[in-house]
């Protein structure tokens, strides 16, 4: 399944919690790296769709979650392997392989500028919803996805609630006892 | 709670139809229907979150609003009196709790139950309407997160006993709006009696 | 078998992809549908059967659900956003009132994603007290469900029964963790508090009062012609459109497939207990009835092993960096206090990296996303909620019945809209 490539080594990133494999192991054409025990594979926007495709038909037959991260104030180092270049918007995908219980997360990177990610949902449906959240709260459209619309908040609302430069929209709040108290 | 006290007639003088025992004929006809009015106060439907499964907790049989003839949560808000705003009011949710205030009839009363609809409790945020206030006049706020069933009935009573004594017509003029009552929380401060043990 | 028509687009689909202008359009000018038997009906979102603050926007013919399309927002609460401004420790008060059917799952979801983070490990009583809890709470959200199906299929004693056994959990919950809901109890680290004495004898009193209870449900409605006649064939889903559909739970169980992260891939404790994964066989609305009344007798029997063999031990870890001290050490040491006041002001740092980590709640896989920068709030914190991902189901378990079906199939779902929404 998974095919080991003889690429010389990533200089070894420092981080505790991202650590790509030494040898640059690749599955579906796309780099793995372990996160605290996860598998991850990291995507361009450009090899994500026959990636996905390839996963899909090697037996991950549900798509458990597909979120998105804005990284325009991450303060600390990506940690993305070579040959990934690092954009604004990550989507992140989870998948399950049933049959032999195996899980594995795929990271793509969606640039700010434009962002547009190929949709899912001709390889499973169950994505409608998670990638109409992700349009809303981010504004990242899917290409080619059955009805690409505000799921969470009202239809005419203006801004994506999730960027960070987005503000959270406290109101300041002053304590005052109630004197009426009963 | 009104017990009549026997022997004394005091009640009469300061609840009107309170002293039933002793006053049915002779008690003026807005006494009567303020009398009627708070005993069968019946909620609409409006559950929002995790209040609504507490509010549904007040209707259930442990501490049964029926004993108070509320038990009947009418869904069309031409049937219902009172409003019990159970949760949190985010902006889609925000003209659709107007519009079934409007659709209330007259006399018509608000208990906003639980911090995110007193104040938008926890959830400072675009999200969350910072108080039902903003949106319809509210008579008694609840606080709790969520408040327990003794506080929401500490609510209703509370609401109950102006309905009753007209203070709720004073407390409105003074506030130009809803009454605006606060009542402190009063969860688990009955004893713990257990069914069937 | 096959998921075919959940992939379709087009008018043919069971999803109504109309936006809600265009719909309101539609019901202002009557002349503007061409065909003069589709009717478009809006339910909700302040109806007595939709669950919460669902609305469905149905296409219709007489009283056949052709097209329908859940319409959600109402209750959306900015959660996501909200945790980034909270930290570790206070992120716990956040996702509990997501489900708040089962707010004890959304917080152990968190709490294991933060302690993979973290990369510590919590000593075996606080993972036992986990799960007697969870399972617990499973009973109190299952009774929920039957509460609220019994009373929209009309068997409205059955909202009174469901609610008198789920106060004896809520009396327990209340004794140990000080709330009756949307507890902030399990905490990364550990739980906050041991259990309090007697907590055995409350389990078992629990336990002997809701075994015979159970058995009148059964008599109320299992066997009931009218229950039956109303669950059954109602509302059919096969396995490949569950699992295209990324459906989980009991939902995914009804269609005969044995999926159950408990059993499948074990976290806390699931592996040292005894228990059944409960599977339906026709993925109608009857089977996933029956399967969740069901699973309140495996919980019931999780409990039993559980209150055998708790260990003893701490209930949270002792890691200074991220336990708070007890009350009583902050007057005597100086660190202690300091700690405390770290803990509790700034929060503890996670180190960098992303997490998920997933468990079964009451309506499918629960799962926590958390991308941490090394500070002490997360970056980023997706919940994946199932009941969101399940109400996706809904237009395909609807399509071609009638709209008193829509009614059971909404209530079989079992959504929970603090969870669909955040």
């Amino acid at each position: 399944m998974s095919e080991e490539e003889n690429t010389p080594a990533d200089d070894a990133e420092t981080e505790a919690a991202v650590d790509p494999a030494p040898d640059h192991e690749t599955r579906y054409g796309l780099v793995v790296s372990d996160s605290v025990g996860d598998i991850v594979l990291h995507s361009s926007a450009a090899d994500y769709l026959e990636a996905m495709v390839a996963a899909h038909d090697d037996g991950f037959d549900q798509l458990i979650d597909l979120t998105a991260v804005d990284y325009l104030a991450y303060s600390a180092p990506r940690g993305l392997p070579d040959g990934v270049a690092a954009e604004r918007f990550e989507v992140v995908t989870q998948l399950i392989n049933h049959e032999s219980g195996e899980r594995v997360r795929v990271r793509v990177q969606v640039s700010g500028g434009d962002p547009v990610a190929p949709s899912l949902f001709d390889l499973w449906p169950g994505c409608e919803a998670l990638e109409r959240e992700v349009f809303d709260m981010f504004g990242i459209e899917f290409a080619d996805h059955p009805d690409m619309s505000r799921i969470l908040m009202p239809e005419d609302w203006d801004g994506h609630p999730l960027r960070k430069d987005y503000a959270v929209g406290s109101i300041p709040v002053q304590f005052k006892a109630a004197s009426n108290i009963r | 709670m009104y017990l009549p006290k026997i022997g004394d007639t005091t009640d009469i003088a300061n609840d009107g139809l309170g002293g039933l025992e002793h006053n049915f004929i002779t008690g003026n006809v807005e006494n009567l229907i303020n009398w009627a009015r708070r005993r069968s106060t019946w909620p609409a439907t409006f559950g929002l979150a995790c209040c609504a499964i507490e509010m549904m907790a007040t209707g259930a049989a442990h501490y049964d609003l029926a004993r108070y003839g509320m038990e009947t949560f009418r869904a069309s808000p031409r049937q219902a009196d009172l409003m019990i705003v159970a949760g949190r009011v985010s902006q889609k949710m925000a003209p659709i709790l107007r519009q079934v205030y409007d659709q209330m009839m007259e006399p018509k009363w608000v208990i906003s139950m639980g911090v995110c609809a007193s104040s938008g409790g926890m959830f400072n945020n675009y999200a969350i309407v910072q108080g039902v206030d903003q949106v319809v006049p509210v008579d008694v706020y609840a606080p709790g997160c969520p408040p327990g069933p003794e506080t929401l009935m500490h609510a209703i009573f509370t609401l109950h006993e102006k309905i009753e004594n007209q203070e709720i017509l004073k407390r409105r003029e003074e506030n130009g709006g809803g009454a605006g009552i606060v009542i402190e929380q009063r969860d688990g401060q009955t004893a713990g009696l257990t069914i069937g043990g | 078998m096959t998921a075919e028509r959940v992939l379709r687009r087009g008018d043919d689909s069971a999803v109504l992809r109309l936006s809600e202008t265009e719909a309101a359009e539609i019901g202002n000018d009557p002349g503007a549908s061409s065909d003069d038997d589709r009717v478009l009906l809006n339910m909700g979102p302040s109806h007595p059967s939709t669950h919460g603050v669902l609305r469905l926007m149905l296409e219709m013919e007489g009283e056949t659900v052709l097209r329908s399309k859940p319409v959600v927002g109402y209750l959306h609460t900015g959660m996501e956003k909200q945790a980034e401004q909270l930290s570790y420790l206070q992120g716990c008060t956040n996702v509990t009132r997501m489900d708040y059917a089962a707010p004890l799952f959304s917080e152990l979801a968190f709490s294991l994603t933060t302690e993979k983070l973290l990369g510590i490990e919590v000593p075996d009583r606080a993972v036992w007290i986990r799960m007697l809890m969870c399972e617990l709470n499973r009973m109190s959200s299952h009774l929920l469900f039957m509460a609220t199906n019994g009373m929209d299929l009309g068997a409205v004693g059955m909202m009174i029964y469901g609610w008198r056994e789920r106060e004896e959990v809520l009396r327990f919950f209340e004794m140990v963790t000080g709330l009756r809901m949307n507890h902030n109890y399990i905490r990364p680290g550990g739980v906050a508090a041991d259990l309090p004495d007697g907590w055995e004898e409350e389990v078992e009193r629990i336990l002997d009062i809701t075994e015979p209870r159970l058995a009148e449900y059964d008599i109320l409605m299992t066997g009931q012609p009218i229950w039956r006649e109303r669950l059954q064939g109602v509302g059919v889903l096969n396995t490949d459109e569950a699992l295209a559909l990324s459906a989980t739970g009991p939902l995914l169980r009804s269609t005969g497939y044995a999926w159950d992260l408990r059993r499948a891939q074990p976290y806390l404790a699931y592996d040292d207990v005894d228990f059944d994964v409960l599977v339906g066989t026709y993925g109608d609305c009857y089977d996933r009835y029956a399967i969740r009344l069901n699973e309140i007798r495996e919980s019931m029997r999780i409990v039993r092993q559980i209150l055998e063999k708790m260990p003893s031990g701490d209930y949270r870890i002792q890691d200074k960096k991220v336990t708070p001290p007890p009350r009583v050490r902050i007057d005597q040491s100086m660190e202690a206090l300091i700690h405390h006041f770290k803990i509790f002001t700034e929060g503890y740092k996670v180190p960098v990296g992303e997490a998920y980590c997933a468990v079964e709640s009451p309506r499918g896989e629960l799962g926590v996303y958390i991308v941490s920068d090394g500070t002490s709030t997360p970056y980023r914190m997706h919940v994946r909620g199932p009941s969101f991902i399940n109400l996706q189901t809904m237009p395909h378990l609807m399509k071609d019945g009638l709209i008193a079906d829509g009614v059971a199939i909404i209530s079989s779902v079992d959504p929970i809209m603090g969870e669909v929404d955040r």
